[in-house]
């Protein structure tokens, strides 16, 4: 049961208010994009152990969505961040690096 | 035989007896007693059957880990099977049966199986009842069902009810013996909001009862002064009767209350789901005294030593007269001495030690009890309850060296810490063999949102057994270290270990762990569910360490590399209506009604559910079936007036200087161009290129649009919106709201559609509001706005009115209607006439797997546009295949109607051998209007195979036979809807 801070509204949010949208900053290809660039958009998803960016929407609250960077294996949350970006903010990077030096972003 | 003290008692309040029954048979006990000491008191020793083998089993424990002491309690809408006697507070009037057993208890017939244990080891139901195939779902289950399984299911509905109960805090304690209690002190003195929480309704843990001192006061009074001082804290919470049943990720803790259960007619909730977020856990959950392996140990009278002082200090209740004791540490010595001072006869200690000379064994030597050192017990004789003991020495094979008579055995194996709880949520075990247990290693606690450690284990739960290391005021005798017993003698022979239980409730032998090491069972986890040890109700907390360490000897690997199961909660069960808590009857969901709803109640309409939403289904008259209904109110529709509710369909409103552009984006048509004043059926597909909804688009103004969706489909239209405007073009400039109950919408259907607008004082001029056009105005007093859409195929007008006005529309509509003969109708006549259409329902002609394209909607899709969600999806190959189902007409040649989601049959079969398919029924309804069956399906390469008759499977194994024709089977030409 995690809890998330919704970094619109500043609650931190209960498992249980939010829905899960998968990973973040996906890149929509357009309209010409080859098969295998749209099959990797539709279908094909980072699944590591360990850090990773997420999509959450804080459906019973402000009903917002925002990012997350979270370890899927001891569920420490390194920060929560606007998904109005197409990639985490230099400070979400600096929290990660501060627990997890050997960390390299994919 | 069991029986009451004259004296004792720390529980008791012998002024107040009370009545209860077991088995039928009415007995007496005393406020303060569990279900399990009152049985004890009545000389109830014999509690229920095992589970495999029926054998006969008796009281093993006084608390949480008792095996045994299952009941059936209570009766009709409180009768609750599997519940623990030694947990269950005795209160007047209760009723309890015992389990597993058939006929009686006394003498059950399973128990034959019981002669055949060396023949039913472990695996034998997997390696027995496997061949031949079809014998296990109509030969074996039927019988093993029949002879399995603990308690009776409940047959009626729940009389109680229960609630969850929402708590924040910064230090949460869980466990009020000694070291809680010491925790919640420190902690309430530092200033933090504590909540400490107990299992049982009695503060003090273990400590009353095994003795010492702390600053100098005899527990009891420690306790005492401790609970006065946190009372008096502010900031201190403290709660009886709730067990600390899981910790989750991020200090999240789930608490079970038994508000009623001692109590049932108290009022108020049975139970209470504590769902608790703290800061800081600190488990002080004690440590479980664990059995003995001899041959016999599950022979009623065989019980752990600590119970067995539970029972005398705790509720004045011996288990017997004369108790011979079997240890492999000190602290077993304190149950000699407790039973001794009871006035009891304690004939011999047998410690399986070769020595023992700490203070406690001293104390017990000199109250003249005697001690033989070395020594194991070679068997229990007796069969129903222990007659006596044969002693052997522990470093031999068993030969016996003495007989003695007692009717108890009081049995010690060291102490295991509750790690439950470290465990659940990650927290890493260590194991420690000096005092051979596992305990938590402090360097791996679970741990938080911030990646520290936020569970904290004390006193015996951390492996502190002894007073002097819980709390620094903590006297007490100083022990000598056990030595690991894990078999007793060590050289015992299979015919032994073959009666050597390890796990009681589930009938695991020594030999059986043996057995899967032996067949190649070496994960702890894999051995587990091939021998079950563990997997009972009590999980494994009595014989799950021991098991282990038979496996780990099996496989000559230390323990700590074998290791333990998965801890998972709830730590001990709990109720399914504590988990579901309020939520149930009319408050398990909410429901939406239309502001039309109560008038549809009055009418007697036949609900269904449609999402949240209850809509009618049909109007029945009385004498008249939901059939004929349907039929009455389609026709109604058709040749006169009908009216219909459709105040759920979903309207959100997209708003903005760049409305056009993402409304481009989210249909498939082209909705910029679309005039103010007019209204488009559009398609919204998801980025896979599937159908996910449907319906009509009014442009408002220039940067408004009003889009409606399917009943259900509103919400997760309103999100998907959403998370392409926040997530993806979170620079265009559009809002979105969902407006869906801001109005009450009625649709006004069949040729006499607009001659009753006109009557009500229709102002819009009725004949100007070509199809597919929206106005705003008046009608009579109502306020409306009006789009002129059909999803009938008659002339049909929707007017919209501010959801308060809604119930008043509708009532002037009926009433000028009533010369018209004016037709309420259901969903199930909307279903029948857009069949009779041939429009597509969303959810009946699609699935999530369907194209607009299969269901011949390409004229709703534009090529002029660049791009739109689903476009590039739609040109991969599988989605442009010329095989894919394709949406036709289905007409059957009898006239009956096809059974909805029949197969249309291809010759062959497939890999799998089953019959090979070519297609399948979407929707299908009996027509009034042509008066046969109308289907429609999705056919491979179907709208060119028109006139072609095709097989579909019935679910009676027939056929029926079916034409191809076109989905539209009622007015093509579409005069009706343009009159």
């Amino acid at each position: 049961m995690l809890i998330l801070r919704c970094p619109y509204c500043g609650v931190h949010a209960d498992e249980t208010e939010l829905t899960p949208g998968g990973e973040a900053h996906l890149t929509r290809p357009g309209p010409g994009a080859s098969d295998d660039d749209f099959e990797g958009y539709l279908f094909r998803r980072r699944n590591p152990r360990g850090v990773h960016f997420e999509r959450w929407c804080h459906t019973c609250g402000c009903g917002k969505w925002f990012h997350a960077a979270r370890c899927t294996v001891t569920h420490q949350v390194f920060g929560t961040y606007s998904a109005q970006t197409t990639e985490p903010p230099g400070a979400i990077i600096a929290a990660i690096r501060a627990r997890r030096p050997d960390w390299t972003p994919t | 035989m069991s029986t009451r003290l004259a004296r004792g008692g720390r529980y008791l309040d012998r002024s107040r007896p009370l009545a209860f029954t077991f088995n039928g048979r009415r007995m007496h006990g005393l406020a303060g007693d569990t279900l399990a000491s009152a049985l004890l008191a009545n000389g109830q020793m014999l509690v229920g059957r095992s589970f495999k083998y029926h054998r006969p089993r008796g009281i093993v424990a006084a608390g949480v880990e008792e095996p045994n002491a299952l009941v059936n309690l209570g009766a009709g809408g409180r009768f609750e099977p599997n519940q623990r006697a030694t947990t269950t507070e005795l209160f007047d009037g209760l009723t309890a049966r015992s389990q597993n057993h058939w006929p009686g208890l006394g003498f059950d017939i399973g128990a034959l199986g019981g002669l055949a244990a060396r023949v039913l080891p472990a695996g034998f139901y997997y390696k027995t009842f496997i061949h031949p195939r079809p014998f296990w779902k109509h030969v074996f289950e039927p019988v093993l069902r029949q002879s399995a399984g603990l308690g009776a299911a409940p047959r009626e509905r729940d009389a109680d009810r229960y609630e969850h109960f929402h708590v924040f805090t910064d230090t949460l304690i869980i466990g009020g013996g000694v070291a809680g209690l010491h925790a919640a002190k420190q902690a309430g003195a530092a200033g933090r909001r504590v909540l400490l929480l107990e299992q049982s309704a009695h503060w003090g843990g273990r400590g009353p009862v095994d003795g010492g001192r702390i600053d100098g006061m005899p527990i009891d009074d420690w306790v005492n002064v401790t609970l006065h001082t946190l009372n008096d804290m502010p900031n201190v919470t403290l709660r009886a009767r709730i067990t600390g049943a899981g910790v989750y990720d991020h200090g999240y803790v789930l608490g079970y209350e038994r508000v009623a259960d001692h109590a049932p007619d108290a009022g108020g909730p049975r139970h209470r789901l504590w769902r608790i977020r703290a800061a800081r856990v600190i488990t002080a959950t004690g440590a479980i005294e664990r059995p003995l392996s001899f041959a016999g140990n599950d022979v009623p009278g065989v019980m752990l030593a600590s119970a067995l002082r539970d029972y005398v200090v705790n509720y004045g209740v011996s288990a017997g007269e004369r108790t011979v004791i079997v240890t492999n540490n000190d602290d077993a010595y304190r149950t000699a001495i407790a039973l001794q001072r009871a006035g009891l006869s304690v004939p011999c200690i047998v410690d399986a030690r070769p020595d023992s000379s700490g203070v406690l064994p001293a104390q017990a030597r000199a109250l003249g009890i005697r001690v033989k050192t070395g020594t194991a017990i070679a068997g229990v004789k007796g069969r129903r309850r222990v007659a006596g003991v044969a002693l052997c020495r522990h470093a031999g094979t068993g030969t016996v060296t003495e007989r003695i008579a007692c009717d108890v055995v009081a049995m010690s194996g060291g102490w295991s810490p509750v790690v439950h709880l470290w465990s659940h949520c990650g927290g890493k075990l260590i194991w420690d063999a000096a005092a051979a247990h596992f305990r938590p290693d402090p360097a791996q606690p679970p741990t938080n949102q911030a990646g520290d450690g936020f569970v904290r284990a004390v006193g015996a739960a951390n492996g502190d057994l002894h007073l002097s290391g819980i709390l620094p005021g903590g006297t007490a005798p100083a022990e000598a270290p056990p030595v690991p017993v894990w078999m007793m003698p060590l050289g015992a022979d299979i015919g032994k270990r073959a009666r050597m239980w390890l796990d009681y409730q589930n009938d695991v032998k020594v030999t059986d762990v043996q057995l899967a090491a032996q067949e190649g069972y070496e994960s702890v986890e894999h051995a587990k569910r091939y021998t079950t040890l563990g997997m009972a109700t009590d999980q494994g907390k009595l014989g799950n360490i021991n098991g282990l360490a038979v496996l780990s000897d099996a496989l000559k690997a230390p323990v700590p590399q074998v290791g333990t199961t998965t801890f998972r909660p709830p730590y001990t069960p709990i109720s399914m209506g504590a988990i579901a808590g309020e939520a149930r009857g009319h408050v398990f969901q909410p429901i939406r009604r239309t502001p039309i709803h109560d008038w549809h109640t009055a009418q007697g309409a036949v609900f269904e559910p449609v999402g949240l939403w209850r809509r009618p289904y049909c109007f029945p008259r009385p004498g008249e079936c939901r059939a004929d209904a349907v039929m009455r109110e389609v026709t109604g529709a058709r040749t006169r007036l009908g009216l219909f509710d459709a105040s759920t369909l979903g309207k959100i409103l997209v708003k903005g200087p760049d409305a056009g552009r993402f409304m481009d984006m989210l249909y498939t048509n082209m909705m910029s161009t679309l005039q103010p004043g007019r209204c488009r059926y559009g398609l919204m597909c998801n980025e896979n290129g599937f159908l996910m909804d449907d319906g009509v688009v009014a442009r408002l103004d220039d940067t408004t649009f009003l889009a409606h969706t399917t009943t259900g489909g509103a919400g997760h239209v309103h999100a998907h919106m959403e998370s392409w405007l926040q997530c993806e073009w979170w620079d265009w400039q559009v809002y979105t709201a969902d407006v869906t109950e801001q109005w009450a919408q009625i649709a006004v259907v069949g040729p006499k559609a607009r001659a009753v607008l006109e009557k009500l004082g229709w102002n819009l001029g009725a004949r100007a509001l070509p199809l597919m056009a929206w106005a705003e105005g008046r009608i009579g007093a109502f306020d409306v706005r009006v789009f002129r859409i059909s999803f009938s195929g008659e002339l049909s007008f929707e007017v919209a009115v501010p959801a308060s006005q809604g119930r008043a529309l509708w009532d002037a509509l009926l009433e000028a209607g009533a010369e018209f003969n004016a037709t309420p109708y259901g969903t199930e006549a909307m279903h029948v006439m857009r069949a009779e259409k041939g429009f597509i329902m969303i959810g009946d002609e699609t699935d999530g797997t369907v194209t607009p394209q299969d269901l011949g909607l390409g004229w709703a899709i534009s090529r002029k546009k660049a791009d739109y969600l689903g476009k590039r999806a739609q040109a991969r190959r599988h989605m442009t295949d010329p095989d894919r189902w394709r949406l036709v007409g289905l007409q059957t040649l009898d006239g009956t109607v096809l059974p909805d989601g029949a197969y249309a049959l291809a010759k062959g079969e497939n890999s799998a051998g089953q019959r090979n398919t070519q297609g399948r029924v979407t929707s299908s309804y009996h027509s009034p209007t042509l008066g046969c069956g109308i289907a429609m399906g999705l056919v491979k390469h179907g709208p060119d195979r028109m006139g072609e008759v095709l097989a579909f499977s019935t679910t009676d194994g027939g056929t029926v036979l079916a034409r191809i024709v076109s989905p539209v089977f009622y007015d093509p030409k579409g005069t009706a809807q343009n009159a």
